[in-house]
């Protein structure tokens, strides 16, 4: 008796495995075969012929820059925060004071040579000064190309 | 007087032509064995590059076939950039292959190294020879077609295990023994399963088969007999992927495991073969299985006068290669979409569920084959 109670619920499970088994193959085969049919459901680009149409995603992490307005102006007030997060020294902000004696900003200084796109000092502006924007192209012969100095104008404070 | 197999408007073409040329060489040429045994050769010569054409021929466009079919199915173009949509990349891929260096690992046994990817290719070729592709279109009309093929199909193994032994490398070993052991255990039910067809359809012969699905599309083997020729024909394509070495049971070149399988010591040509082989095979049980079970080179007729017209006057060389695309397609498909099982998972499946239900396959068939007279 110990025996049959044993076999009988391995004899159900293999009979039903032979019907899940082969079911859940022709759903996987469904999948693949909707990928097959559809060419909408292609990700991959054609990079370099469709370089004018080619657009990045919003969520792309490229070179950083400041937000800036029509009239050039920033956000930034050299709080340093984005050069606290940074986790590797690609940022130097070079605070200067203005004519009223308030600390705003100099120059902000970004090596994007040792930057890793992390976007972190993005996270860290309390201000909203800076984004990373879709530049992906970004291969250069002159290192010197690679220290840039993001603002346009002093910074408001 | 000699006779020769083939029996085909080519080979009557030839037959008739060698003693109109022969007419006119000197008086001690002439004679009537010599002009037969010439016509023969000349035959002869001609399948070869018949069977060569098609096998050598086919291996390209299936690799850009296979590219393509992976490419959609993973949500990608494939080769796009040499020539239309990449069509000119696989030419590119052969020569570059072909002009590769070609050399031995040390330690390893030149003389086998080298001869176990011709005999890879034996097989494949012998069978294509076997297979009707259209009415008077087959190399070797045997009578003893299926045991011949599964006679042959199994030498394909000895060329992997020789590759495999004499690379020098335990990699390549444990590539061909497991391959040694799966198509042992796989040729059982894929020989069984021929063995269904040759019960149902009353002989060996493939002309003789293909004819014995002539009619409309319920007269195929895969329709005529309700339900267990489905079964049969699923049950020839898991064995014959399995006896091809494609992926899911492509344990004997399972890369994350053995690195290449048996053939990781070979580059250049000799790999080439291998790849080759691999292909040919492909087409060759692709149209073994539109032979048994997809009606061969037979319009798929429906039953409706008008369609059935029009659907016979397209060459049955046509319908043939068009099943066999269609499955080359099937096992495609498979290849890409299923994961591999692991070593004890395929025997498993072989000994423990495929053998049985063949067994059963068959004492249903004999049953059918009883009850339907």
């Amino acid at each position: 008796m110990q025996e049959s109670s044993s076999f009988i619920p391995y004899i159900k499970r293999y009979l039903k495995r032979c019907i899940t088994g082969p079911w859940s193959l022709l759903c996987g085969l469904s999948v693949t075969f909707k990928y097959f049919i559809d060419p909408r459901r292609i990700v991959t680009e054609q990079y370099p012929e469709n370089r004018k149409t080619l657009k990045m995603h919003p969520r792309y992490r490229g070179r950083l820059e400041m937000i800036e307005d029509a009239d050039g102006n920033n956000h930034c007030t050299a709080c340093g925060m984005c050069e606290r997060a940074c986790p590797n020294a690609s940022i130097n902000v070079l605070s200067t004071k203005n004519i009223a004696g308030k600390k705003v900003l100099g120059r902000y200084v970004y090596h994007f040579a040792s930057c890793t796109q992390c976007g972190l000092c993005v996270e860290a502006c309390p201000f909203g000064a800076i984004r990373m924007n879709q530049d992906f192209e970004v291969a250069t012969t002159d290192p010197n190309t690679l220290e840039m100095i993001l603002n346009k104008k002093e910074g408001q404070g | 007087m000699f006779v020769p197999s083939v029996t085909n408007p080519i080979g009557d073409f030839v037959r008739n032509l060698v003693p109109q040329v022969t007419a006119y060489l000197p008086v001690a040429f002439q004679s009537e064995t010599l002009d037969s045994v010439v016509a023969f050769l000349i035959n002869a010569v001609i399948c070869i590059i018949a069977v060569c054409a098609v096998n050598i021929g086919s291996a390209p466009i299936l690799i850009y076939m296979e590219r393509k079919v992976c490419a959609h199915v993973q949500c990608r173009l494939g080769p796009m950039r040499l020539g239309w949509h990449g069509t000119i990349q696989t030419i590119a891929d052969v020569l570059k292959m072909l002009f590769k260096e070609v050399y031995a690992p040390s330690g390893a046994d030149k003389l086998m190294f080298y001869t176990a990817p011709m005999i890879v290719l034996i097989a494949p070729f012998m069978v294509c020879a076997l297979i009707p592709f259209s009415k008077d279109l087959v190399v070797a009309d045997v009578s003893m077609g299926i045991p011949l093929i599964i006679a042959v199909n199994g030498f394909g193994v000895l060329g992997i295990l020789l590759g495999g032994w004499s690379s020098n490398n335990k990699y390549s070993l444990l590539g061909a023994l497991r391959s040694g052991a799966q198509i042992i255990s796989y040729e059982i039910s894929f020989a069984m399963i021929l063995l269904f067809v040759v019960m149902i359809s009353g002989s060996t012969n493939l002309m003789d088969i293909t004819m014995s699905q002539q009619g409309t599309v319920f007269d195929w083997w895969i329709f005529k007999i309700p339900v267990l020729g489905f079964i049969a024909f699923i049950l020839f394509f898991i064995s014959s992927t399995a006896e091809m070495n494609r992926a899911p049971f492509d344990i004997a070149e399972a890369e994350q495991e053995l690195t290449g399988g048996y053939h990781t010591e070979y580059n250049g040509t000799p790999f080439a073969m291998f790849y080759l082989a691999e292909y040919i095979a492909l087409v060759t049980n692709s149209a073994l299985a539109t032979t048994c079970f997809l009606g061969g080179f037979h319009a798929p007729c429906i039953g409706i006068a008008a369609v059935d017209n029009v659907l016979n006057m397209v060459p049955g060389l046509v319908w043939f290669f068009g099943k066999v695309f269609f499955m080359i397609w099937c096992y495609m498909m498979v290849r890409w979409t299923f994961v591999r099982p692991r070593v004890d998972q395929l025997m498993d499946f072989e000994w423990k569920f495929l053998l049985p239900v063949n067994l059963v396959l068959l004492t249903a068939g004999a049953a059918w084959i009883a009850i339907s007279g």
